[in-house]
């Protein structure tokens, strides 16, 4: 696989691997991210103090008063050349739920006009696709998820939103997102969901990770705020959506 | 009684938040690092209370807040160019930065103004907050760290173990101030410009607009011109990112800003340069001038060399040694400050 080297100022660089979005760059990507965290975790590469993997490209930040540039990318080489394994283990399936109705899919009607079908068939459309955790950022938990199926392909909207509700489900580019927080956006609206992205007190605070397959169930506003009343008071089980290898997680349902 | 000595915020003045040196190991998930915008301030302020380097501290922009001392003394330092207030029984004295200061009970400091930047630090003996992902810093957006997540608001309360046993300490070196061009490295995505923006970066002042925070600072000047589109898939950012929507005008990025972002990326800023960006007032005017990616991090160690020479510099404030009276007399740190001026007010630019 080749690669370009691009400097991002004097404290990290990005390897940069194509330009598009692609099963096998993604792969390609995450394996290197895995060679590195597993040299790292055995000591190696001194000075490396992260990784920012994405779509096309892994940006490496270190610290220049223990390492520089030209030694750690001396150090990289043979992880570079090495050959990449795809770790298909512990696939994880998420059927999150998704309140596809009124003030919580604001966008809804004109993205179903926009791509010339009804609204049942935008919702099935948008529900019934497996799509793939493609990268994490640029808020926390934000996961970029794809693709969706072609008719769903549309450019962002002309004017972003200055404010975008938490857990606004949305569509832009070939790919869907979860607002994890309330911030600005451009993307089309949806529905939204209720089960929380990002949580700092769980050891992976993130409920999405890389390679992670989701699907959406659509649900009623009451089920919405059902949810909703058991995050406010800590009982949600967020395990509950999730499936590993076909395999049922064994864990109470709570909400 | 076993009441926990505490720092209240009596204002936030136009904003302040804790910071530390931020979180490592979450860009994977979009947390970006936080932390403080100005390091080697957080590290002298802190060497002054004879904290650990990297103990939380409050970082202030623009001046305006008012910190008191609830159940017991509190040791404080400010660093950077404050003007300082100590409220005493209804009696008002001048301070000076870059010393250590005892407020007893019930006394209360303020940062009046500040000179010439955007930016100073103000470290408490014994600080303690817990962190969160493995830092203290206050991420707002996702409300992790400082107090309750979010940038300091009148009344919270700052828990502190101060011992303010020992003499008061001063930095005997100050820091230089800096107004050459701030240094960059060449962007990801420079071959996205045309030669002539290329140029124009390092060969024009861009002015500081007024939308800056910790997150970013929008930049405006001649626009800079995409040699294609001005979007990319996204990638990385770092801090120091200069980052040019299609308005080609420049925004760098600071320490809360996002992780990943699909603007082409001009420039990097370099991370010893980068505090004097984020400091900058709106109005002012920068310039850059190119470095090559290996002369900056020289730069990133002799930055580190000075802000030891520095730390080095902290001595005790000996009694006599010192004139105390001239330090508090104030006329040492602008000349002239009529010190029964009314409230804060941001000092006009003079560019």
């Amino acid at each position: 696989m080749t690669f370009r080297l691009l400097d991002a100022g004097d404290a990290a660089f990005t390897i940069e691997f194509g330009n598009a979005i692609t099963p096998s760059l993604l792969d390609t990507v995450q394996a290197l991210d895995a060679a590195i965290a597993s040299a790292h975790a055995a000591g190696e590469l001194a000075g490396l103090i992260e990784t920012m993997p994405t779509f096309r490209s892994l940006t490496v930040f270190f610290d220049p008063l223990v390492t520089g540039r030209q030694a750690l990318i001396g150090a990289l080489k043979p992880l570079l050349d090495g050959e990449r394994q795809k770790d298909a283990t512990n696939e994880r399936h998420w059927r999150l739920p998704v309140c596809y109705e009124g003030e919580f899919g604001p966008d809804l009607v004109d993205t179903a006009i926009a791509i010339g079908v009804t609204v049942d068939e935008l919702i099935a459309l948008h529900s019934g696709t497996e799509v793939a955790v493609y990268m994490l950022g640029f808020l926390p938990g934000f996961p970029f998820m794809g693709d969706v199926p072609e008719r769903l392909r549309l450019p962002r909207r002309k004017e972003p939103r200055v404010r975008v509700p938490a857990g606004s489900v949305a569509i832009a580019g070939g790919l869907t997102a979860i607002y994890p927080w309330e911030s600005p956006g451009g993307w089309h609206l949806l529905g939204r969901c209720p089960v929380p992205l990002f949580d700092a007190s769980r050891g992976s605070p993130s409920l999405l990770a890389v390679g992670d397959r989701v699907s959406f169930e659509p649900i009623s506003p009451t089920e919405f705020e059902r949810i909703t009343a058991t995050r406010k008071t800590n009982e949600i089980d967020i395990m509950r959506f999730c499936k590993v290898n076909s395999s049922l997680l064994n864990s109470p349902v709570t909400a | 009684m076993t009441t926990t000595v505490q720092l209240e915020v009596v204002s936030p003045g136009a904003y302040a938040s804790v910071q530390d040196v931020g979180r490592r190991g979450y860009r994977k998930v979009g947390v970006p690092w936080a932390g403080a915008l100005d390091r080697r301030l957080m590290r002298i302020a802190n060497a002054l209370v004879g904290n650990p380097e990297g103990t939380p501290i409050i970082e202030c922009f623009d001046g305006g807040q008012q910190f008191a001392a609830r159940h017991g003394a509190v040791r404080l330092a400010v660093a950077g160019d404050a003007v300082l207030e100590l409220i005493s029984n209804g009696e008002r004295r001048v301070l000076m930065s870059w010393c250590s200061m005892t407020l007893a009970e019930g006394e209360v400091l303020r940062l009046r103004h500040l000179e010439h930047s955007r930016i100073a630090v103000v470290a408490v003996e014994g600080l303690t907050l817990p962190p969160v992902l493995g830092s203290a810093s206050t991420y707002a957006r996702a409300a992790l760290g400082g107090v309750d997540g979010r940038a300091l608001t009148t009344g919270a309360l700052l828990p502190t173990s101060a011992a303010c046993e020992g003499k008061e300490k001063m930095l005997s070196a100050l820091p230089s101030v800096d107004s050459d061009a701030v240094r960059v490295v060449a962007g990801p995505q420079s071959d996205h410009f045309s030669p002539e923006s290329l140029a124009s970066l390092v060969n024009t002042a861009f002015r500081v607009t007024s939308e800056a925070d910790r997150m970013g600072v929008r930049l405006e000047g001649p626009p800079l011109q995409h040699a294609g589109a001005p979007e990319i898939i996204s990638d990385g950012t770092v801090p120091g990112s200069i980052q040019v929507p299609g308005n080609g005008q420049p925004i760098v990025l600071l320490a809360d800003a996002q992780t990943a972002g699909g603007y082409p990326k001009i420039a990097t800023v370099i991370s010893a340069d980068l505090a004097r960006v984020a400091a900058a007032r709106p109005g002012q005017t920068l310039r850059f001038q190119w470095v090559d990616a290996q002369a900056g991090e020289q730069l990133a160690r002799d930055a580190e060399i000075e802000t030891r020479r520095l730390l080095a510099s902290v001595r005790p404030l000996m009694a006599g040694g010192i004139d105390e009276e001239a330090l508090y007399a104030g006329s040492l740190v602008t000349g002239f400050i009529d010190a029964l001026s009314p409230e804060y007010r941001l000092v006009p630019e003079h560019t």
